[in-house]
């Protein structure tokens, strides 16, 4: 034991004050003879009880820490992810924040860019706030495929050495990153809400809510580089274009075999339904099981079409094949963070809560004044929801001049 | 055709509540479970099983020793064995460490074709582990898996699920396969199933038992490190409009014109 990693409540320290016990997330702290004691199974090391304890009772500690020369990794990458040779709005957000870090750390902000044919967006990423775009471009890059994306990011990483990394945590991003920090062995943390340098030690403060939202995290990455991040949509404010910006290009080539895909893509298929992405929505319309039948969708789509919102629903609405899973929102769903989440005849579960209590603001409309819903509104409206709806609709058409 | 199960134990969210007095995560008489979306995992195995008429279906889990529990209900749900991975030294493993402790034990068991995980679990949401595994395997991998629409002891073809519909994936086996809650309705176990589970015995299997390299396992092999948890603010309290349905909607139409207008 004495070499690893281990936690352990110095008795003379412990006043009994009991705080450690009410931060443990996992129950691990109990009060035995007016001291604390930690049930090494179920302690994780998280460090939450250190944290708490005013008297610098409890020390965790890491095996041998090794001061490791960092001074050759430096900028601040964004993986900007393109689909058909779009690049997706979760790019622009990344290189918002990126740009706010980079500043902060006094390097460049550098985005990433892999596809076919598509030199002509670097300007567009440049005006977006990158200093420098590395292009790598390649008939086999035009559509995602994990291990040839894996391989041309990894090279990237050894060659170039950023010290921080951001990637969306999109269906892509999350597959893609995840396979990269395990290849050039760094650290990477999912769903940062907020990203920030620490002045000091210069180290990225990565902050992620964990247990559906109840507790958030402050995670680093002392000893590897580089710092890896993914982050959700409309988390992080993209910057407004700026034309007139100046940016370099650095084209990479690789040899064939760093192409090579094991697996194949055969197709990618469009969902007609799927007008607008529910996670990339500014405005989001859920219906619940207070809709009562498939078709009373329609008045959830009739608000949505007025508002250009996308369509939500809860769990059991799914269940009852009312409408696809991919309009599901919550836990076995999508999490959102709209900036207006409308929730109609939806009792607020809290699985379905956690997947959307981000957003900005919250309209909760619902006939049953205890529904938990109503916890995280910021407007609610108890009535039933077919007499208000409809309403809500022709008010929205006449303030949007439709 | 060996398929491996890799499940993770986790507390019922639902009960995971914050003591609004003290601020606090209350934690009394939390219930643990298979992650929600690992019993897909273990439902797509069980199916996979019968779709070729026979293979073997093993579960593995890292944790404590009372994810065992979790192992045994793998078991009653249909899973043939069950392996926990359980160590004093993993305490404190990030997603490197953990898919790196997984993989070691998939090497040990071999001769795998199909490996099946949940997109992400519930309390951690990272969605890292599945294809990390892949990674530290070098094997192929498709991640948000929503059908296994043909498959034969060398390849599959599945549709992976994608924000705007789905990409059709043609993938040689071995492969990991991290799946979403479409690909299907989990099983109850049977009675038949809780008696075997009652009896199985579940071996426990340490960092040497599956030869890991110490340096990449527990608190010193993650690169990550917390170094602060608190309870996020709570939302602030909201306001209820009450009066007719015509005026409530004109009013709240009214506090919404910047946000839609926007």
């Amino acid at each position: 034991m004495s070499n690893s990693a281990n936690i352990k409540i110095i008795d003379e320290k412990c006043t009994g004050c009991t705080l450690c016990v009410k931060v443990c997330p996992f129950g691990a702290i109990e009060m035995k003879d007016k001291k604390a004691v930690i049930d090494l199974s179920k302690c994780t090391l998280c460090g939450a009880c250190v944290e708490a304890c005013k008297f610098e009772a409890i020390i965790l500690k890491k095996s041998d820490e090794k001061k490791v020369d960092f001074s050759l990794y430096k900028d601040v990458w964004v993986f900007c992810e393109q689909k058909k040779g779009e690049i997706q709005s979760i790019s622009y957000e990344l290189l918002g924040k990126g740009r706010e870090l980079a500043d902060k750390l006094g390097v460049d902000l550098c985005g990433i860019l892999l596809g076919d044919k598509i030199n002509d967006k670097c300007q567009d990423l440049i005006a977006r706030g990158a200093d420098k775009i590395y292009l790598v471009e390649s008939p086999k890059l035009s559509a995602y495929q994990d291990e040839p994306y894996t391989e041309v990011l990894t090279r990237l990483v050894q060659k170039y050495k950023p010290e921080i990394v951001l990637c969306g945590a999109t269906v892509i991003g999350r597959s893609l990153i995840s396979r990269v920090a395990v290849k050039v062995r760094a650290g990477l943390t999912a769903d940062c809400t907020g990203l920030d340098i620490d002045p000091d030690e210069k180290l990225l403060l990565q902050t992620r809510p964990a247990f559906g939202g109840n507790i958030m995290a402050t995670i680093i990455t002392p000893n590897t580089r580089p710092q890896m991040s993914t982050v959700r949509h409309k988390v992080m404010k993209e910057m407004d274009p700026s034309s007139g910006r100046k940016g370099e290009i650095v084209k990479e080539e690789f040899p064939d075999d760093v192409y090579l895909s094991r697996s194949m893509l055969l197709d990618i298929v469009e969902e007609v339904e799927e007008t607008i992405n529910l996670t990339e929505a500014d405005i989001i319309v859920s219906g619940g099981r207070g809709l009562g039948a498939p078709e009373n969708f329609s008045i959830i789509r009739e608000l949505a079409l007025t508002l250009n919102a996308a369509v939500g629903a809860s769990r059991s609405a799914v269940d009852a094949d009312w409408i696809p899973y991919s309009h599901q929102v919550g836990q076995t769903g999508k999490t959102v963070c709209p900036k207006l989440y409308i929730a109609c005849g939806i009792s607020g579960q809290i699985q379905h809560l956690i997947g959307m209590k981000s957003s900005d603001v919250i309209v909760a409309i619902n006939k049953d004044p205890d529904a938990p819903i109503f916890s995280v509104a910021t407007y609610g409206i108890v009535e039933d929801l077919f007499k208000v709806v409809p309403k809500l609709t022709e008010h929205f058409k006449k303030i949007l001049g439709k | 055709m060996k398929i491996l199960v890799l499940i993770k134990q986790v507390p019922e969210t639902t009960d995971v509540k914050i003591d609004p007095v003290t601020n606090t995560l209350k934690r009394e008489g939390v219930q643990s479970i298979i992650n929600p979306f690992d019993m897909y995992a273990i439902e797509e195995a069980l199916r996979i099983k019968e779709r070729l008429g026979g293979g073997e279906v093993v579960a593995i889990s890292m944790g404590p020793p009372q994810a065992k529990d979790a192992l045994a209900e793998a078991i009653s749900m249909g899973c043939d064995s069950a392996v926990l991975l359980s160590d004093r030294k993993f305490a404190g493993s990030d997603t490197y460490a953990t898919s790196y402790t997984l993989s070691q034990a998939v090497r040990k068991i071999g001769d795998f074709k199909i490996i099946l995980c949940g997109k992400q679990a519930s309390d951690g949401d990272t969605a890292q582990v599945g294809p990390g595994i892949s990674t530290h395997l070098d094997i192929p991998q498709v991640t948000y898996v929503k059908k296994i629409e043909e498959l034969t002891p060398d390849k599959a073809r599945v549709e992976r699920m994608t924000e705007e519909g789905y990409d059709i994936i043609e993938i040689p086996l071995p492969a990991v396969f991290t799946v979403v809650k479409e690909i299907n309705e989990p099983r109850l176990p049977s009675l038949k199933g809780k008696m075997r589970a009652k009896k199985a015995e579940i071996p426990v299997w340490t960092a040497e038992d599956i030869s890991c390299d110490e340096e990449k396992i527990g608190l010193d092999g993650s690169p990550t490190r917390v170094v602060k948890v608190f309870t996020p603010p709570p939302r602030e309290g909201g306001q209820i409009l009450e009066g007719e349905p015509e005026e409530v909607a004109r009013q709240l139409a009214e506090f919404l014109k910047d946000v839609v207008v926007g």
